[in-house]
């Protein structure tokens, strides 16, 4: 591919607008699909089936006003909502959709979108640390130890499929996989992987997934019933607004890595239609699951969720590595 | 999990979880001092929504204050103009007609699986579960159209009158009844599939808040409260009232002691109080609903008198003070969440917000009625 | 039965005076006449009420010195408390405190326990260092009523507001 300054722009534009339009849209989806859980209409009123709501909302909450509490880190309030946009944009520009739909592709892909993930939870600790609030401080708290958490054995599980691939980057990763759906990642036995271990790499990695995306089960920070609404309670307008979509920008980013790492990315399944779909169907059939799992489980504990990593995901995933990496030395 | 700390006293901070805040369901408000995540002390503040009915009962005459007991708990109304109807009865020696009591006692078992289905919702949705609280509130609906056709509010009822009833039930109303009872166990079914069974819901309930039977006895706790920490104490059942010595229902009691037995106790609740609302149309006899006799005024002897039901909420007592007059000299409302409520100070020291906060959510609040 | 128990251990608390005759405010025949004319006060005392037209079983009167001892009894008998509330008889110029006990168990017995007070100066002591649980009905009384219970932790206002220095209970409370 042939890089120019003019085509950069014209990817980081398109990430962006992917990545807004499915935060918006997300937004909406998520709300049908609650609403059909829960056996009630959901959004139906503003144009047909009530897609023209994401629009509108966002209109609403860009003509409000942003206040910023007394007494407030004013620097640090205004940041953090940006901050909590800004890496999950920018992790699109390096996630292949297809061969050719990439913004620029890296050979240390993998690394440069855990780097930006890890930034999230910096937003979050900005928000509540500045919004003077006792409720968000608890929250940021939360979010903070549980970010750090679930960081590791999803960084273990992920380094389990970089050493198969032998590459960090993300389209030859995809590659090796692109055989049929018997060489992805998440079978094992047949193809690359020969660990009978990878159903639960994918189920560690979808996991910490739902733990790093701050989604129910997994949703401490912001769990309503006890610190109100956590570490945005003192946001409104648009800050809100970014929080909210970037919340969703990150499950958007969360589905693509286990699509790339563990679903063969844009690989599909009997070799029929190649191209960007499947990409696209695997990964909107992820996030219908985590929808799905937000509207049926009641959320976990702060000491539940950090003991089910220390104690359980982050042994069976360096377990896993050690397996992974015994097996790929003796065959 | 809950390990007991030690502190220096300038560690902890006051978090005010209320009077607006979205677990305590009203105007309730706990003064936390926490050190960290855990509780250290609480304090509960009530009051908020205070409305003096027992000075309302003083200025009111007798039937004038029937509506103001519904409005004591909007969840399970009835449950509380029972205890009332059945005081002004008894100290007057008004006889109510069989068949009125039979339907009282329906409408109230109707009402107490109404206010159980609500607060099974909102304990879910407590616990960050949000899809139950919808399926509870449908099969909710179905309960509050049947109350509705009859009594002719939702919520705050003024259906009972002194010796029997403003109305009688119809066909419709039993036909709909007899429809709902097996609904309403299928319904059951599916939520113990989708709650009961969650792992997720177990942990963060099993062993949580355990409160010993001594407490219990020291507070004066009643209703899920006492029998999830293994006390066998039913009003209904120690000291029996209008017709339940009639029907054939069991107590459930849990001695688990933890927020999941109390749990336990309230879903097999409804299991029971559809078994007497099945018994009671079987059994409903003809005749009037109410006495040919009745007082014109209703103006108990002098003496004083006192009349406990067990409510949704549990062991609601009602005291009078008569003077012979019109009014009530004095009439008092023991309402059982506001003992349920009072050994959540004591119980939630040392614990995690988490926990205390899902703790709150076992113990079945109704502000209002804890403030009367 | 825990009835008959409970009130021999009762009794111990009145020597000196015979026990009451029962019902003696019953509603009988005379009742109109008793409405009109003024009864005395109670005198302090043991009574057994009948169950189904009271809805409790014993009624002990106590001097203010003797409920603590009182409500110990009922403790060690493992009653719980129920509640606990007053009542203004302002023609007497007195206030009443009643406090009510009942049982987890099947050996069903209610005890009311009552102890009356002089209207200008009313102190009663606090039974919160033997049921937890009256702390807050002692300070919904003390609230309504004013009367103040000598020991208590934390007698600030429960139901009415923080600076509430009406009692709307009494009987001569204006709005």
């Amino acid at each position: 591919m042939r890089l120019t300054l003019l085509n950069v722009i014209v990817a980081v534009v398109l990430a962006i607008a992917f990545a807004a339009l499915n935060a918006a849209y997300l937004v909406w989806a998520e709300r049908r699909g609650a609403a059909r859980i829960q056996r009630r209409p959901g959004p139906n009123i503003n144009g047909p089936f009530g897609l023209l709501q994401p629009p509108l909302d966002g209109i609403k909450l860009m003509a409000k006003q942003l206040t910023i509490p007394g007494g407030a880190d004013k620097i640090m309030f205004i940041t953090a909502p940006v901050l909590a946009m800004f890496p999950a944009i920018m992790s699109f520009v390096t996630i292949p959709f297809s061969d050719s739909i990439v913004a620029k592709n890296m050979s240390v892909g993998v690394l440069m979108i855990f780097a930006f993930a890890s930034m999230g939870s910096m937003s979050l600790l900005f928000a509540g640390w500045s919004s003077r609030n006792k409720y968000s401080m608890m929250s940021s708290v939360r979010a903070v130890s549980q970010a750090v958490a679930y960081e590791i054995p999803m960084l273990i599980t992920a380094i389990t499929v970089v050493m198969i691939a032998g590459s960090t980057d993300l389209m030859e990763i995809v590659h090796q996989q692109s055989r049929s759906f018997l060489h992805w990642n998440i079978f094992p036995l047949l193809g690359n992987s020969h660990n009978i271990l990878m159903p639960f790499s994918f189920l560690i990695f979808f996991i910490c997934t739902l733990a790093e995306t701050n989604r129910a089960p997994f949703d401490l920070g912001e769990a309503e019933s006890e610190l109100v609404a956590g570490f945005h309670t003192e946001y409104g307008s648009m800050g809100f607004g970014l929080f909210f979509m970037g919340e969703y920008a990150n499950i958007v980013i969360g589905s693509c890595m286990t699509t790339i790492l563990f679903l063969g990315g844009w690989g599909c399944p009997f070799g029929l239609f190649p191209g960007v779909w499947w990409f696209i169907l695997k990964l909107y059939l992820l996030i219908a699951t985590f929808i799905w799992i937000r509207w049926t489980f009641p959320r976990t504990t702060i000491y539940g969720l950090l003991n089910l990593s220390w104690k359980i995901l982050i042994p069976l995933s360096l377990f896993n590595l050690l397996f992974t990496a015994g097996l790929i030395k003796v065959f | 999990m809950n390990s007991p700390i030690l502190l220096q006293p300038d560690e902890t901070f006051i978090l005010n979880v209320g009077p607006q805040h979205p677990a305590t369901h009203g105007v309730l408000r706990v003064k936390m001092e926490m050190n960290g995540e855990y509780i250290v002390n609480a304090e509960t503040v009530i009051g908020y929504i205070h409305r003096m009915h027992e000075k309302m009962g003083e200025l009111k005459t007798y039937p004038q204050f029937l509506m103001n007991l519904s409005r004591m708990d909007y969840l399970g109304a009835l449950g509380y103009s029972h205890g009332h109807v059945l005081l002004v009865e008894k100290a007057s020696g008004i006889v109510v007609p069989e068949r009125a009591e039979y339907i009282r006692a329906i409408m109230v078992e109707l009402n107490r699986v109404a206010s159980h289905l609500f607060w099974f919702g909102a304990f879910v949705m407590d616990l960050g579960g949000f899809s139950p609280l919808m399926y509870a509130l449908q099969d909710r609906e179905h309960i509050l159209d049947m109350l509705e056709s009859v009594t002719g509010s939702r919520l705050t009822y003024c259906y009972f009158r002194f010796g029997g009833l403003c109305n009688d039930v119809d066909d419709n109303f039993i036909k709909a009844a007899r429809q709902f009872i097996p609904r309403m166990r299928k319904s059951m079914k599916k939520y113990h599939k989708l709650v009961t069974g969650n792992i997720i819901f177990r942990k963060r309930l099993e062993g949580i808040a355990p409160l010993s039977k001594e407490m219990c006895r020291k507070y004066g706790a009643s209703s899920a409260v006492a029998r999830g920490s293994g006390i066998n104490f039913d009003v209904r059942k120690n000291e029996p009232y209008s017709v339940y010595p009639e029907f054939d229902f069991d107590v459930p009691v849990y001695h688990e002691c933890d927020s999941l037995a109390r749990y336990m106790v309230r879903m097999d609740e409804i299991e029971q109080s559809l078994r007497i609302v099945e018994q009671g149309l079987d059994k409903l006899p003809g005749g009037p609903i109410m006495p040919d006799k009745k007082p014109k005024l209703i103006k108990p002897p002098v003496g004083d008198y006192y009349q406990a039901v067990e409510t949704a909420r549990g062991s609601f007592g009602i005291r009078l003070v008569s003077d012979g007059g019109k009014n009530p000299y004095r009439l008092k409302l023991r309402s059982p969440t506001y003992s349920n409520m009072h050994l959540f100070d004591e119980a939630c020291q040392g614990m995690m917000i988490m926990d205390a906060l899902a703790f709150m959510g076992s113990l079945d609040l109704v502000i209002p009625e804890i403030d009367r | 039965m825990i009835c008959e128990k409970i009130q021999l251990t009762l009794s111990s608390l009145f020597p000196e005076s015979a026990p009451l005759p029962p019902e003696p405010e019953s509603a009988g025949d005379e009742k109109d006449k008793k409405a009109k004319s003024p009864l005395p006060p109670r005198q302090d005392g043991l009574m057994e009420r009948e169950y189904l037209v009271h809805g409790y079983h014993l009624d002990a009167q106590v001097s203010p010195a003797q409920l603590v001892t009182a409500v110990t009894m009922l403790d060690e008998a493992e009653f719980f408390i129920e509640s606990i509330t007053g009542v203004d008889w302002i023609k007497d110029n007195q206030l009443e405190v009643v406090y009510d006990f009942s049982r987890y168990d099947f050996d069903l017995c209610r005890v009311v326990i009552r102890t009356r007070i002089d209207r200008k100066s009313p102190v009663v002591p606090t039974i919160t260092n033997i049921y937890p649980g009256a702390n807050w009905h002692e300070r919904e009384t003390h609230d309504f009523f004013g009367i103040k219970f000598a020991g208590h932790p934390h007698l600030i206002p429960l139901l009415l507001p923080e600076d509430a220095d009406f009692h709307p209970l009494l009987k001569d409370f204006k709005a």
